[in-house]
């Protein structure tokens, strides 16, 4: 082997593999935040009394969880088109990323919520709180800082996920990569410095979520 | 507090029913408190003395009968023959003319001792902020937890954390206090500080309806007490006629096998 690692064609390009970095953080960032909305008024159908809520939210993890990330990036931008729904890519897949963790967040969600003490929610509605009060005071939050840990986890798999938009042409940093694979035929200097820069931001944002979990956590 | 006797009952609770499926825990209860009793209800377990306390508030629903407080009848309504649920506004606010304190305490982790105090005055009371504040503190400084407002739950002895969520209870400014086997839960030691704060309580002619296995505390406290069983009230009377003249065999049997 006689390989000669080369690095200058990468470090040419470096700051687009750092805006492509920044876009695919931006992405995952907006996408839980929707995906969190989602997956609360999910997991609240689940828990639901009404059978039809029930069976909507149902209906929506089961077919979202059982899709594979790609074909429903695929789904919905070449398919919603044909529909007469035409999106832009980014925010064709900021909603397929979105629905797809609202997915996962209303499972996580739901666990959390049933974890919940009743003796809680007997505690709220003594003091004359009604059902949504308590929810939004107390339920969700205590729901919230529970569950930090598995929200942490589906966010950093997210931000990995954010690679597959490329697929789409969305410039994020696999996107970014490739095309310098391309024009500079440095395939494994463009291939190892993409995988440090996807390790270095996932490690830094667990080392970050981890703090906000200690800072959050609710005290015992 | 402190109010004067009127001749028309604080709570009046007539011919109470209620039953999980086909077991009936309460077989038609009838009782009555005046504006400043304190109300001791005793019994072994399952006879229904904390569902009683918890129908009160509508913890718990209940199948027939009546309660009113304050005038107003708690739950449900007669429309045109037919018993009909009050609208949960109603029922919102008919819970927040009672204070309850929970054997678990149920204190909201999330929040400190401070803020379990002032969530409902601020949202339920719609209080300005410092003003909930201010009555939050006054609360905390009576139970004498002022330096701790604003620890945690899980940062407070369960003693500690007991005392707070009387606070929490009694800032609402309720008509009448609940108190659910509140020192159960506690350690021996730290009993003493949660009795001598509802003792407090009780002094100052806060109106009382209490559960609780400490028959020496009920015995000190209690302008009335009421042995249940199996879902009925099977005697009542003054501390000394209940504990020291017991009239029904059961009730008789019961202290016996009771620790003072």
């Amino acid at each position: 082997m006689n390989y000669q690692l080369n690095f200058a064609a990468v470090w040419r390009d470096f700051d687009t593999l750092l805006a492509g970095l920044g876009l695919g953080l931006t992405l995952a960032l907006i996408s839980i935040a929707i995906g969190c909305v989602i997956g609360l008024l999910m997991a609240f159908a689940m828990l639901s009394r009404h059978r039809a809520l029930r069976i909507l939210a149902s209906v929506y993890v089961t077919v979202v969880r059982n899709t594979p990330i790609l074909v429903l990036i695929l789904l919905i931008y070449f398919a919603l088109p044909s529909l007469g729904i035409r999106l832009d890519k980014i925010p064709s897949f900021i909603i397929t990323l979105s629905l797809y963790a609202g997915a996962y967040l209303t499972e996580v969600f739901r666990a959390g919520l049933l974890n919940i003490p009743r003796g809680l929610r007997e505690a709220g509605l003594a003091i004359g709180l009604g059902e949504w009060r308590i929810r939004a005071y107390i339920s969700v939050p205590v729901m919230l800082r529970n569950v930090l840990p598995a929200l942490s986890n589906n966010f950093i798999s997210l931000f990995k996920d954010t690679s597959l938009a490329a697929a789409i042409a969305v410039p994020e940093l696999t996107y970014y990569a490739r095309k310098i694979n391309v024009e500079s035929y440095r395939v494994i200097e463009t291939w190892l410095v993409t995988t440090a820069l996807y390790v270095a931001a996932c490690y830094l944002i667990a080392m970050l979520l981890r703090y906000l979990e200690q800072r959050l956590a609710i005290r015992r | 507090m402190n109010q004067p006797q009127t001749t028309q009952p604080l709570l009046d609770i007539r011919g109470l029913h209620k039953h999980y499926g086909a077991l009936e825990v309460l077989k038609g209860v009838d009782l009555s408190l005046q504006r400043g009793n304190v109300v001791t209800l005793i019994g072994s377990s399952g006879s229904g003395k904390t569902t009683l306390l918890r129908c009160v508030n509508l913890l718990e629903e209940f199948q027939g009968g009546q309660i009113t407080l304050e005038g107003e009848s708690i739950g449900y309504s007669e429309s045109s023959g037919k018993r009909v649920r009050h609208p949960e506004r109603m029922i919102a606010r008919h819970r927040a003319m009672t204070g309850m304190a929970f054997q678990q305490f149920n204190l909201f982790p999330h929040l400190t001792a401070l803020q379990n105090v002032t969530l409902g005055l601020l949202k339920v009371k719609k209080m300005p902020k410092d003003e909930a504040v201010a009555l939050a503190e006054k609360w905390l400084d009576r139970v004498g937890l002022l330096e701790r407002r604003n620890h945690f739950p899980g940062q407070l002895s369960g003693g500690q954390q007991q005392r707070v969520a009387i606070a929490r209870a009694i800032a609402m400014n309720p008509s009448l206090m609940l108190f659910d086997e509140v020192t159960s839960a506690l350690d021996p030691e730290l009993v003493g500080e949660v009795l001598s704060v509802i003792k407090g309580l009780a002094e100052e002619g806060m109106t009382m309806l209490l559960v609780t296995h400490e028959m020496r505390f009920a015995y000190e406290v209690s302008d009335k007490i009421v042995f249940m069983n199996q879902g009925r009230i099977e005697e009542q009377g003054s501390a000394k006629d209940v504990f020291e003249r017991p009239q029904s065999p059961r009730l008789a049997e019961f202290l016996k096998n009771i620790r003072f």
